[in-house]
């Protein structure tokens, strides 16, 4: 049981990672970007190629291997970081803005959304680029967390130290964007402009700049992620789609553009994803887990629209 | 949700029905003539836009329910239930297929309304949402039910021929192996335009106004006595029927049926073609389902590129035509009011849309 709870709580800080730049986006300038899974894919995949290129270039040779690991891994993540913010300051100036600008109604940037996205998907596998392969990082620890007599069930619990450093990092990321949000002044100009856009602007709020901030820290933590996750799973390059759809429901699941609740999704999601099948195995149905999940997220939205969190009609 | 006035009617003009008089001359005739040309070239043609036909019949569903202010990404469920109910009914019980077509239709309204009737209360990004999950679930269905095959190859034979029920006189024969490409192209023709002028009545007659009403402010028209719930259920299931007569000849056409017939992706696309044709006007579906699918089609000779392509001419159709490809004739309008000074009238009434334009949109976002 320990197990099934490290994993879905492991999943779930990716997921809500995911989640959270999608409910900014959503918040600050009401747009569904259907390009959020790409994002994450183009983290990772661009991390990796950065961690190769350093390897390469022997920048950590002298140091001991994990130790050369990690700090080769840290440069990665903190270059896909930075790729990826930029990546998305340029979509909003350049795409979204104008299109919103120009269209009579806010659905429009849906197919501006899906645009990119699709020209995410296919430059992505191209040979110049990433290739049509998927990658994986090898593991930045080695060992494992094992704990032979676990409180609830008689299995011994045993958790990859690589995986236990990913989550820390995760939850440090999180920490840190709920900081930001919290305590800094751009953190509660975007707050301010998700609640209300006229009255933000009307307090001085410059609309256009912390939108653009928003989108590149949207796209920056699906990137982050990414870039986390490619060192313990293989991500290809065309599996953004799959993770746009599950990041759009761990957002209605917590409330569309609350941020607390896209965090609690992507735990709700991640714990059911690990405990449904776990529940359903004995009676061999193992296999409608992803049916009962949906089915019975798509009756829970039905009847609470807003979420755990969110308020009433947005 | 601003709300432009629906553009006035057209089919009343002469020029409007003699348009429409050219648009079915062109499908019956036109293009069977041009593809009969070089018949081996071309002929594949035939299978192309008779899928077409049936897609944009199913954009026509999303684009009534966006009439009724509600974005619906799950018309892909109610395509691939329409295609595996009538593939079932055909193969398990041995129905006439365009019997079967019309039972699809109907079981997928019936499904709608149990549906719908939670779900409809829902708005905006909610409804999409939901609807969304629909689509991921309607597929999951198929894969785990034995009666679907598990969602793996289902194949349908070719549609028998129909008569008049008592008698033996043949509206519609048999289809064959050679002609079938032929017949289902004549047939989603018929569909598709009878589809539109059924949409076109619809709009414009007095459920169309009240429908629009919704659309603007849903509140006020319950409280002037419009029966909001009953009007957007019966929105809802004539958008569903119609997506399950689509999705019923679809998998006739495709004479195999499988699960990723209608993925979410699909679902998606069909809210894209209406976008695309513009939601102000009922051919926009068509011309945007027309566009994008033959454009895509036509693209397939790019090879790995052709992806690229598609989506940068999406985005930079987005760019010049943000309110879809039939608001051309709007922005050409404000085009030329911008390099002509000498009609103030017109050019007033541009600017007079600008400032609608800087107006707040009605967005109630809170956090």
């Amino acid at each position: 049981m320990e197990q099934v709870i490290a994993n879905g709580l492991f999943s779930g800080t990716q997921y809500a990672l995911i989640a959270l730049g999608l409910t900014l986006i959503f918040g600050l300038m009401n747009v569904l970007n259907f390009a959020h899974g790409q994002m994450f894919v183009l983290g990772a995949l661009f991390a990796y190629t950065i961690f190769n290129h350093i390897v390469e270039l022997g920048w950590f040779l002298g140091m001991t291997p994990w130790l050369g690991n990690i700090l080769t891994f840290m440069v990665a993540l903190v270059c896909s970081l930075v790729f990826l913010a930029f990546v998305g300051a340029l979509f909003e100036r350049f795409l979204f803005r104008t299109v919103i600008k120009r269209s009579s109604r806010d659905e429009s940037t849906m197919l501006l959304a899906a645009a990119t996205a699709f020209l995410l998907d296919s430059l992505l596998p191209m040979k110049h680029v990433f290739g049509e392969l998927s990658h994986s990082l090898p593991a930045l620890v080695e060992g494992s967390l094992t704990i032979e007599q676990p409180w609830f069930s008689d299995s011994p619990f045993s958790m990859p130290l690589a995986k236990v450093f990913i989550f820390s990092l995760a939850l440090f990321l999180i920490a840190g964007f709920m900081a930001f949000m919290q305590y800094t002044k751009p953190g509660r100009a975007m707050r301010a402009l998700a609640q209300d856009k006229i009255a933000a602007q009307l307090m001085g709020v410059h609309v256009d700049r912390f939108t653009m901030l928003g989108f590149a820290l949207g796209a920056m933590l699906a990137g982050g992620i990414g870039a986390l996750m490619i060192t313990i799973t293989n991500i290809g390059p065309t599996a953004g789609s799959s993770f746009s759809i599950k990041a759009f429901i761990m957002v209605m699941i917590g409330g569309a553009g609350v941020v607390g609740g896209a965090i609690a999704g992507g735990f709700v999601l991640g714990m059911m994803e690990s405990i449904v099948p776990t529940l359903l195995a004995p009676y061999d149905l193992a296999n409608l887990s992803d049916l009962i999940i949906f089915a019975a997220l798509m009756i829970f939205l039905s009847f609470r629209p807003q979420g755990l969190m969110g308020k009433p009609w947005g | 949700m601003k709300v432009k006035p629906h553009s006035e009617s057209r089919l009343g003009t002469w020029y409007g029905l003699a348009g429409l008089v050219l648009a079915i001359a062109i499908f019956y005739f036109g293009v069977p003539a041009l593809i009969e040309q070089d018949p081996m070239v071309y002929s594949r043609y035939y299978t192309t836009l008779s899928g077409i036909a049936l897609l944009s019949m199913a954009s026509a569903g999303v684009w009534l329910t966006f009439y009724i202010g509600r974005i619906n990404i799950g018309q892909g469920v109610f395509c691939l239930f329409g295609a595996y109910i009538s593939g079932i009914l055909v193969v398990n019980y041995g129905m006439n297929f365009w019997y079967s077509a019309i039972w699809a239709g109907v079981i997928c309204s019936l499904l709608s309304f149990l549906i719908g009737l939670p779900i409809l209360r829902l708005r905006g990004v909610y409804f999409a949402m939901v609807t969304l999950i629909s689509t991921q679930v309607a597929n999951l269905v198929v894969q785990n039910l034995s009666i679907t095959k598990n969602g793996r190859s289902f194949a349908l034979p070719m549609p028998a021929a129909l008569t008049i029920p008592g008698t033996d006189i043949v509206v519609i024969p048999a289809f064959t192996l050679e002609g079938a490409a032929v017949g289902f192209y004549f047939a989603a023709i018929t569909l598709m335009i009878l589809t539109f002028l059924g949409l076109y009545r619809l709009v414009n007659s007095r459920i169309g106004q009240l429908c629009k009403s919704l659309q603007q402010n849903e509140e006020l028209a319950s409280s002037l006595g419009v029966n909001i719930v009953w009007l957007r259920l019966v929105a809802y299931a004539i958008s569903c029927f119609v997506g399950g007569v689509a999705g019923a000849f679809y998998g006739a056409q495709q004479a195999n049926l499988n699960v990723s017939l209608f993925t979410v992706q699909d679902s998606v696309n069909f809210l894209l073609y209406c976008f695309m044709g513009g939601l102000n006007y009922v051919v926009g579906p068509l011309i945007g389902t027309v566009s994008l699918r033959l454009g895509w089609d036509q693209l397939s000779s790019t090879g790995e590129y052709q992806l690229t392509i598609y989506a940068l001419v999406l985005i930079v159709l987005m760019f010049i035509l943000p309110n879809g490809i039939m608001s051309f004739y709007e922005e050409s309008k404000k085009l030329f009011a911008k390099f002509s000074p000498a009609k103030p009238q017109v050019a007033s009434s541009g600017s007079k849309k600008t400032a609608a334009k800087t107006a707040p949109k009605t967005s109630k976002r809170r956090k």
